[in-house]
């Protein structure tokens, strides 16, 4: 199965990736590639079998709902790339 | 003479013959001598690993040293290091210092085993050759011109090469095992669960496991016993009894069923590395072992279900990496969708945003009943094939890999070729099995291994079944031409 340039760059947004400096030819072709492995799949009978997420069908353990210690704040906003007063910076959002 | 084993090392420093400064000191240099050609660790900590090593000899001295304190290990890059660059083998991560340890990183350094460095890795565990690394390919010690198998390549060719006597891995769909079998040492894959994730960066959560890499089965032995291990941080680990992993490795074997699939040693499988295998099963037999005839029909759509499931999760995982907290931020965004943009198509490597891409992509509206659901069902039924198959047996063998290591570049072109090379590994991390490699022999002076798959939390039998073949057979000895001066 082939995705065209068009779907490369629709499947690059939902990424959050900037693909504009890629060859999306080859881009396209790469993804294909491996979209024809997956092809495979759909002639395996899977009627009646329950999908798996977790070998042990175990189900999310819950943490005990109570207050812990914070997190060392200044700690982890040392190796921020931009942070002020506690706060983590981005460009602006809402004019 | 060949390098010391853990238990060796142990013993030489619970009896003063030797101090931890002094072993650290000899890893260090030979890490500073070698290390140039092979490339296999991205930092090394030598102030801090000496700064270990002397609370461990001053722990040795007042006679309360547990097991293993003092001996010099190092951990993939994957692993958060408190205050240590964790890169993941990522431009991504270049410059985030970890500001908290990994529980298995906690669970080490409360031993006092001192932490050379991080090992170099495949682009966040992407990979099976470690060429996907920002920080360059690491070389085989076997074979400078081959690869040494990835994503876990820098902790096997470090252990394979003796600059350290253990390292830690990360097996998502092989990643342990194949760098064991292409550097001819030991690698254990534990069952999904057993050892905690917590603070290993996650590519695919669903399949990611830790273990360990070592000389032997033995010296795996000893480490699993510290890797198993309850954190309520990891809400995937489980709180499983532990066995005495030591004690197991003397049991013998008469009586085990050994289960050899045929369609492993089909097409596609050198007919050099077919041969090795052979004769592995062959030795187990004289060991009085039987050999059981099974099959794992599902097993041909394991690497297709693979490439679906683990991008996919890693499609979400990753997304964490924007450019606000930590790691690369690209200079001057000009709004918010062009910092994560830009920071992404910088930061990640390429093999990585494809996986991203394709992960994407499967999950995307319309996709994920064809994709991601009907992935999860050949998951199923590929676990099934392993439930039937213990029926009849106590373990499965087979090649790890089909071919022994491959030159560097020779399939950079051609990365499906690179992902169907995985195709016995990755079946066992679909079911959530343990597994092993094991050295069995060389090909054309290169290390193959042999694959030992176990039922669920069969760890202490896998280790056992191991253990008894090296205690026959020398594989596990034969040492790369880079570690012959690691005798001590």
């Amino acid at each position: 199965m082939a995705l065209s340039e068009q779907e490369v760059l629709k499947i690059a947004k939902l990424a959050a990736l900037d693909v504009s400096s890629q060859d999306l030819t080859q881009l396209s072709a790469k993804l294909s590639n491996v979209l024809d492995l997956f092809a495979q799949l759909q002639q395996v009978n899977t009627d009646h079998v329950l999908p798996m997420a977790h070998p042990l069908d175990k189900v999310q353990r819950l943490r005990v709902d109570q207050t812990v210690a914070d997190i060392p704040r200044d700690k982890y906003q040392a190796i921020a790339p931009a942070c002020e007063q506690g706060l983590y910076l981005v460009p602006k959002v809402i004019d | 003479m060949n390098m010391m084993s853990l238990t060796e090392l142990n013993q030489a420093l619970q009896t003063k013959q030797i101090s931890s400064v002094e072993l650290t000191e000899f890893f260090l240099a030979r890490i500073a001598q070698h290390d140039s050609q092979l490339n296999s660790f991205i930092t090394v900590t030598a102030e801090q690993a000496l700064d270990v090593a002397k609370a461990a000899d001053a722990r040795i001295a007042r006679g309360d040293a547990p097991n293993l304190c003092g001996i010099p290990m190092a951990h993939k890059d994957i692993f958060c290091t408190d205050g240590v660059l964790t890169s993941c083998g990522s431009k991504m991560l270049v410059n985030f210092t970890a500001p908290y340890d990994a529980h298995i990183v906690s669970q080490f350094k409360a031993l006092d085993m001192p932490m050379l460095g991080k090992t170099n890795m495949d682009e966040f565990a992407m990979g099976s050759s470690n060429e996907s690394s920002y920080f360059g390919a690491v070389k085989n010690p076997w074979a400078l011109d081959a690869v040494p198998g990835g994503s876990s390549g820098g902790s096997a060719a470090a252990v394979a090469a003796g600059l350290v006597p253990f390292a830690t891995g990360s097996d998502t769909g092989g990643s342990i095992r194949q760098p064991a079998s292409f550097c001819g040492i030991s690698g254990l894959k534990p069952t999904y669960g057993l050892a905690s994730r917590f603070g290993m960066v996650a590519y695919a959560s669903s399949l990611d496991q830790a273990g360990p890499m070592a000389q032997s089965a033995e010296d795996l032995a000893l480490t699993l016993d510290v890797m198993h291990s309850f954190d309520y941080r990891d809400s995937t680990s489980l709180d499983q009894p532990k066995p005495n992993y030591m004690a197991a490795l003397s049991q013998p074997l008469a009586g085990l069923r050994i289960g050899v699939p045929a369609s492993y040693f089909g097409d596609g499988l050198d007919a050099e590395v077919k041969q090795v295998i052979e004769a592995a099963v062959a030795e187990y037999e004289k060991m009085g072992a039987q050999c059981v005839a099974v099959e794992l029909p599902n097993q041909a759509h394991a690497v297709a279900a693979y490439y679906i499931l683990a991008p996919a999760e890693a499609s979400s995982n990753l997304s964490r990496f924007d450019g606000v907290r930590y790691g690369h931020r690209c200079g001057d965004p000009k709004d918010l969708a062009d910092l994560y943009e830009r920071s992404r198509a910088e930061g990640f490597g390429i093999e990585v945003q494809k996986r991203i891409m394709l992960g994407t992509y499967a999950l995307s509206a319309g996709y994920y009943d064809a994709y991601y659901l009907k992935a999860q069902k050949v998951r199923r039924l590929i676990q099934q094939d392993f439930l039937t198959a213990f029926e009849q047996c106590d373990v499965i063998m087979g090649p790890v890999a089909p071919t022994p290591a491959f030159k560097l570049g020779e399939k950079t072109d051609d990365p499906l070729s690179m992902y169907l090379a995985d195709l016995y590994t990755i079946p066992v991390n679909l079911a959530g099995l343990p597994a092993m490699s094991i050295p069995a022999g060389l090909v054309q002076g290169l290390p193959v291994g042999l694959h030992l798959v176990g039922p669920y939390f069969s760890e202490a039998k896998l280790l056992n079944i191991a253990h008894q073949f090296q205690l026959h057979t020398d594989w596990h000895r034969q040492v790369s031409p880079l570690a012959q001066g690691a005798a001590l």
